[in-house]
């Protein structure tokens, strides 16, 4: 017992010792860097030729529309930051490359979670806990792109958002996903179907077409019972096919969603639908309810064949069937960073030049220099086979920051994807506000 | 949609306990997920975690133990007014980073 003890306590010396050793003063290029949001930016201890990418030189070695805009904002950045105080704690280098960075390894990925308790660093002195004006200090927005398809009116969106937690980011890609109500197709009342089509697969089809109607000025129709102006769009679909007698051409073969006409004043057949409208929706929507795309095939049909529905809209989110999803998709990746972590010279830099062009580049004195990783997205699978190669394993990196989220939103035309991703914020804010009220 | 359950004895309307599980009814993984980042970033909490008993329940279960200082009910109270601060700072930043994108594609 005696023994045993005698061991713990000479094991636990050598660890002390070793922890001594790696506290001590560092050269300068190691410096610990300040805990903070602003520490990867501010100069020390990442400085160009140790780690880090060298942003002035990648800065130059930019191009294109997507890396000006990116770029843009970090001049803004930089010309916000102020010189941290320099009495504040910091966290060792080794630490706070973990606190930022997310490393891709061979096989997989290292760091990748991020740190979240209040105390993860007392015995470092540094305090972790929420910080409300660190947050505000430290968020930026930026849009990188909006693309409008004006043939199919489908708008994209790419923009960063910087200085936030994956849980807060997941929240806001989740609600995109999943609870941002929309009107779509839910009932559909067949008089007629004569086409080969079956009558649920119609009724699916006609469900997933994107009504372009702002789901903001309904309500939901949770009773379910009844349908009034105020928590459903109606509309009806009358296609027969006919072969013209003398020409022999056949006439609406294709059913298209152009031919849904909307029903401003409701239900034809009210008694069926058990929707009664006491008025128009001409007031609520001045400009006219109607599909999205025009040009989305229903149904074929044959001469003779035809259908004739009427289709019922309501509100609903995603979380209850895709077809209410507001988006195509919506992702986001984490800002992928080449990280040289020792000078690169001579022969070696030519072959990375060669190897990697356009991310590595020569400076005059033939060293060599990463440029904006974002940019050369097709060659970060090299990198990273590169980075973990004996040679370079101890030379570059191939990472990512993990509070640098770059969204990507899809809308599928029914609201432009920055209206979309306003209303998943103001969603998640709901959902506390909700909460709120029940505590 | 909030119900909870206490460790405690019994919870008088005096003092709130410090220890408590939220069942959270119609709310997931956003929601859940994004209060435990904000509870585990308060000092005053000892512990918090999530669980959602079924997929096809739609309900999940919040657990928190606080130091004392607060009680959980407190601890939860807030993590959500500090969601709807993040929440109103990402929205304007959000809506001037469209406005000055929209600027520089009119010019």
């Amino acid at each position: 017992m005696s023994c045993n003890r005698a061991a713990s306590v000479w094991r636990l010396a050598v660890k002390y010792s070793i922890c001594k050793r790696s506290s001590r003063p560092r050269p300068a290029s190691q410096e610990p860097v300040t805990l903070g949001p602003e520490a990867h930016k501010s100069a020390q201890g990442f400085s160009a030729s140790s780690i880090g990418m060298p942003r002035k030189k990648a800065r130059q070695s930019d191009g294109g529309a997507t890396a000006s805009a990116y770029v843009k904002s970090e001049d803004e950045g930089d010309d916000d930051a102020q010189p941290e105080p320099t009495d504040r704690p910091t966290l060792p280098h080794h630490l706070q490359v973990q606190h930022d960075y997310m490393v891709a390894g061979e096989h997989l990925n290292y760091n990748t979670s991020t740190v979240t308790s209040a105390l993860a660093y007392l015995g470092l002195g540094i305090d972790n806990q929420w910080d409300l004006d660190e947050f505000k200090r430290a968020f930026r927005a930026e849009v990188a792109w909006i693309s409008k398809d004006t043939a199919t009116s489908e708008e994209d969106m790419e923009f960063d958002l910087q200085g936030i937690d994956p849980a807060i980011a997941n929240a806001f890609r989740r609600i995109l996903l999943a609870e941002v109500p929309t009107m779509a197709i839910e009932h559909v009342f067949i008089i007629n179907n004569t086409s080969i089509i079956p009558d649920e697969m119609l009724a699916h089809r006609l469900g997933l077409i994107p009504i372009k109607a702002d789901a903001a000025l309904f309500q939901e129709n949770a009773a379910a019972d009844v349908g009034t102006e105020n928590n459903c769009i109606i509309f009806k679909l009358k296609a027969d096919c006919k072969k013209r007698v003398p020409s022999g051409t056949i006439v609406n073969d294709s059913v298209f969603s152009r031919q849904l006409v909307w029903l401003p004043k409701g239900s034809e057949i009210p008694d069926e639908t058990k929707c009664k409208f006491s008025g128009t929706q001409h007031s609520l929507m001045p400009e006219g309810c109607a599909p999205v795309h025009d040009d989305i095939l229903i149904a074929k049909l044959r001469p003779g064949q035809g259908f004739e529905v009427e289709c019922v809209a309501t509100k609903g989110n995603g979380a209850e069937h895709a077809k209410w999803s507001p988006v195509a998709t919506a992702w986001y990746r984490l800002l992928p960073e080449v990280a040289l972590l020792d000078d690169i010279t001579g022969a070696d830099a030519e072959e990375l030049a060669e190897k990697l062009p356009g991310l590595f580049t020569l400076d005059k004195s033939g060293a060599a220099v990463v440029g904006s990783a974002r940019d050369f997205p097709q060659l970060h699978e090299k990198v990273r086979a590169l980075a973990n190669e004996e040679r370079w394993r101890d030379r570059m990196q191939l990472r990512k920051r993990k509070d640098h989220f770059i969204f990507t939103v899809q809308s599928t035309g029914i609201l432009p994807p920055d209206e979309l991703f306003i209303r998943s914020v103001d969603e998640l804010s709901a959902k506390c506000g909700r909460l709120l009220e029940r505590l | 949609m909030v119900t909870t359950t206490t460790a405690a004895a019994s919870s008088s309307d005096a003092q709130e306990p410090s220890s408590e599980t939220f069942m959270l009814e119609n709310e997931d993984h956003t929601l859940a997920n994004a209060l435990r980042f904000f509870l585990n970033k308060n000092p005053h909490v000892e512990f918090c975690g999530y669980s959602s008993p079924h997929p096809a329940d739609d309900v999940v279960n919040v657990r928190i133990q606080t130091t004392g200082e607060i009680s959980a009910a407190e601890a939860l109270r807030q993590a959500c007014r500090s969601c709807q601060e993040v929440c109103a700072h990402v929205n304007t930043c959000f809506k001037d980073a469209v406005a000055r994108k929209h600027a520089s594609m009119s010019q």
